[in-house]
């Protein structure tokens, strides 16, 4: 626990009677990448004004260093927040908006105006301190709020979908940008975003959340390979859910067919939820395959081919391949036991939305 | 594309409407102000406003009405403030409470208060039944003042509501975030934020202000003199349509001056509500 920079405990929240978030309990580290991520209204947001301090949590307690700030207002915080839509202040100009936090606290001229000079550089942004706010592109805009924010040399950045209003490629140029400023001054970020593929580029430690819940927390690597429930599978990336029996330990069934995996402790003869990712189904000829099926779809994608392929019961199974079979032709499926995996299916709603915790 | 022939069809009745009602008016205005009764050119009329009697009455109305200003922006801003603050939904009904008012009839709302501050009007005898000394309000400057307050507060609030609430909350929040208190959030983001606002609440509260004369004939009886009511009675009692129009163009001045003022600071057109 010592080494915990922020640590949100039992956290509550509902708006008008509706549950925002619910015993959330979550440790942030410090220089710690933590994403959390999940679709909108999961309570990512919530999760993150109540670390900023914009929001009060109905019941729970906010640990900073191990003290207790549930209660500090954002001002005395030794955090900032990079907004959603950037926030700037449009009446003053790009260098007044740096300097804004370091003039509150009263520093001299000479420091802020080195603190604006070596902002501006860190965020490429050199020599734009004369301009207004409504003069620069999005993007731009964007930086000039981490700079903003970064001058205060908080322990931690808050990030509210920092990117969301930037088009595709501004965005990826803007990922690299934030994993080189989070690099450069090995401060903690708490990131907050539905994007899967923004969340497993930039992470260290990724929180998927559904329903002001917790679903799973964990390494992108692992969130991605491992995922422990229907939900996170679905969420991070295209994945194939079928229903399957664990047959006994390291056995499952699947439409009938028998498929070798690594997993155990599920029980015998246990309906489960199995996640095969599209690219670890292998297609192969009939004859060889566990399962059989029909390419009924078939587009090109670039680095692979992405398929279609109906099994007999109807299914139709996501596979990606760098080996094209077309349309009409049938192929066997089989699937290595470590790219199996098995999942408890969700008994309730409310299971469905399960409370992890690490 | 609109034809040029058909756009030119289309703004006919505004054409029309601006002409007839607005631009002529306003030459015959200028026409009376700038001749005699004789029909020559003359500057007497406008010069007329150095006459001691017509510059009290100036100096007077712009007195009462920047002091009517000050008050209006005073009580409208923390009150537009907590409208900008409650959700959409909720301050509607808030908002509709400072429209309705201005509904009904403008001379009806002042008369109303006639009766109520006379000498042996409503609050009078209220005070005087609970043993208190009566007021001398009615006819009195600040009677006028209370008058303007009272039916302008709203032209203030408005554009100062829809200024107030145009404003990303985040922005408050980053002030906020980045270590201000919430004063210094205030004087450093929300008030210069909101000056659009503030310069359009001034400009329908100050240019109404001035050029009345049914509040100060109301409320300030033959007692009290301003510039609007001087030129009231050039029109309607003395019938010297030249002097009346020449002092209007006086008046003219002084609200050009402040839409001029209000449009460099409200470009967007924030304040402009109504």
């Amino acid at each position: 626990m010592s080494d915990e920079l922020i640590y949100l405990k039992n956290i509550n929240k509902s708006y008008d009677g509706e549950m925002v978030l619910d015993d959330l309990t979550l440790y942030i580290k410090p220089n710690e990448f933590l994403t959390l991520l999940g679709p909108s209204g999961c309570g990512k947001t919530t999760t993150l004004r109540i670390i900023g301090g914009f929001t009060e949590p109905d019941s729970g307690v906010v640990l900073f260093e191990g003290k207790d700030i549930t209660n500090m207002p954002p001002n005395k915080r030794q955090l900032n927040t990079v907004f959603q839509k950037y926030a700037l202040f449009t009446h003053m100009t790009i260098a007044e908006n740096i300097a804004f936090g370091l003039k509150i606290k009263g520093k001299s001229k000479a420091y802020i105006d080195d603190k604006i000079k070596y902002a501006l550089k860190l965020v490429n942004l050199d020599g734009y301190g004369n301009r207004m706010p409504d003069s620069l592109s999005g993007g731009q805009q964007q930086r000039i709020a981490i700079a903003r924010a970064i001058v205060n040399e908080p322990k931690v950045l808050l990030l509210d979908e920092p990117l969301g209003a930037l088009d595709l490629k501004l965005r990826q140029d803007m990922q690299y940008e934030l994993i080189r400023l989070k690099n450069e001054l090995g401060i903690t970020f708490v990131y907050v975003t539905h994007d899967q593929e923004e969340a497993l580029t930039m992470s260290d430690t990724i929180v998927v959340m559904n329903q002001g819940y917790i679903q799973q927390i964990g390494t992108p690597e692992k969130i991605y390979n491992e995922p422990e429930n229907a939900f996170v599978a679905d969420f991070i990336g295209d994945s194939n859910i079928v229903d399957g029996i664990m047959i006994q330990d390291e056995l499952v069934e699947i439409f009938g067919a028998k498929f070798a995996c690594v997993d155990k402790g599920f029980g015998n003869n246990k309906p489960v939820d199995v996640v095969i990712r599209p690219e670890d189904v292998e297609l192969t000829d009939p004859d060889k395959g566990t399962l059989k099926g029909t390419v009924t779809h078939l587009i090109f994608k670039g680095v692979h081919y992405e398929m279609e392929v109906t099994t007999p019961n109807g299914f139709e199974w996501l596979v990606h391949s760098t080996t094209c079979y077309p349309i009409g032709i049938d192929v066997g499926i089989n699937v290595k036991p470590f790219n199996i995996h098995i999942m408890n299916k969700p008994e309730s709603e409310d299971e469905e939305a399960v409370h992890v915790e690490e | 594309m609109l034809k040029n022939s058909k756009r030119l069809m289309l703004g006919l009745p505004y054409y029309f409407w601006s002409i007839a009602f607005v631009i002529i008016p306003l030459f015959m205005v200028v026409y009376y102000g700038v001749t005699n009764r004789s029909g020559s050119l003359t500057i007497e009329n406008i010069t007329a406003i150095a006459v001691p009697e017509h510059f009290k009455a100036l100096l007077l109305a712009v007195r009462l009405s920047v002091i009517s200003t000050i008050i209006c922006f005073l009580l409208a801003y923390p009150l537009a403030m907590i409208l900008a603050k409650y959700g959409k939904g909720k301050s509607s009904v808030l908002v509709m409470l400072f429209i309705l008012p201005m509904w009904m009839n403008f001379l009806l709302r002042t008369m109303a208060w006639q009766t109520l501050l006379e000498n042996n009007g409503v609050i009078n005898s209220a005070l005087s039944f609970i043993g208190l000394p009566k007021l001398n309000i009615i006819n009195t400057p600040g009677a006028i003042i209370f008058g303007m307050v009272y039916n302008f507060l709203p032209f203030m609030v408005l554009p100062l509501y829809n200024s107030l609430s145009k404003i990303d909350p985040n922005v408050i929040n980053a002030a906020r975030d980045l270590g201000a208190n919430s004063v210094q959030t205030f004087i450093k983001v929300t008030l210069p934020l909101s000056v659009p606002g503030i310069m359009s609440g001034i400009t329908m509260v100050f240019v109404p202000a001035l050029t009345t004369f049914v509040i100060s004939d109301l409320l300030g009886g033959a007692k009290v003199l301003l510039i609007g009511n001087v030129i009231e009675q050039e029109f309607s009692q003395t019938n010297n349509w030249h002097l009346g129009s020449g002092l209007s163009l006086i008046l003219m001045f002084f609200i050009i001056i402040s839409m001029i003022i209000s449009a460099i600071f409200d470009k967007d057109g924030e304040g402009s509500v109504i």
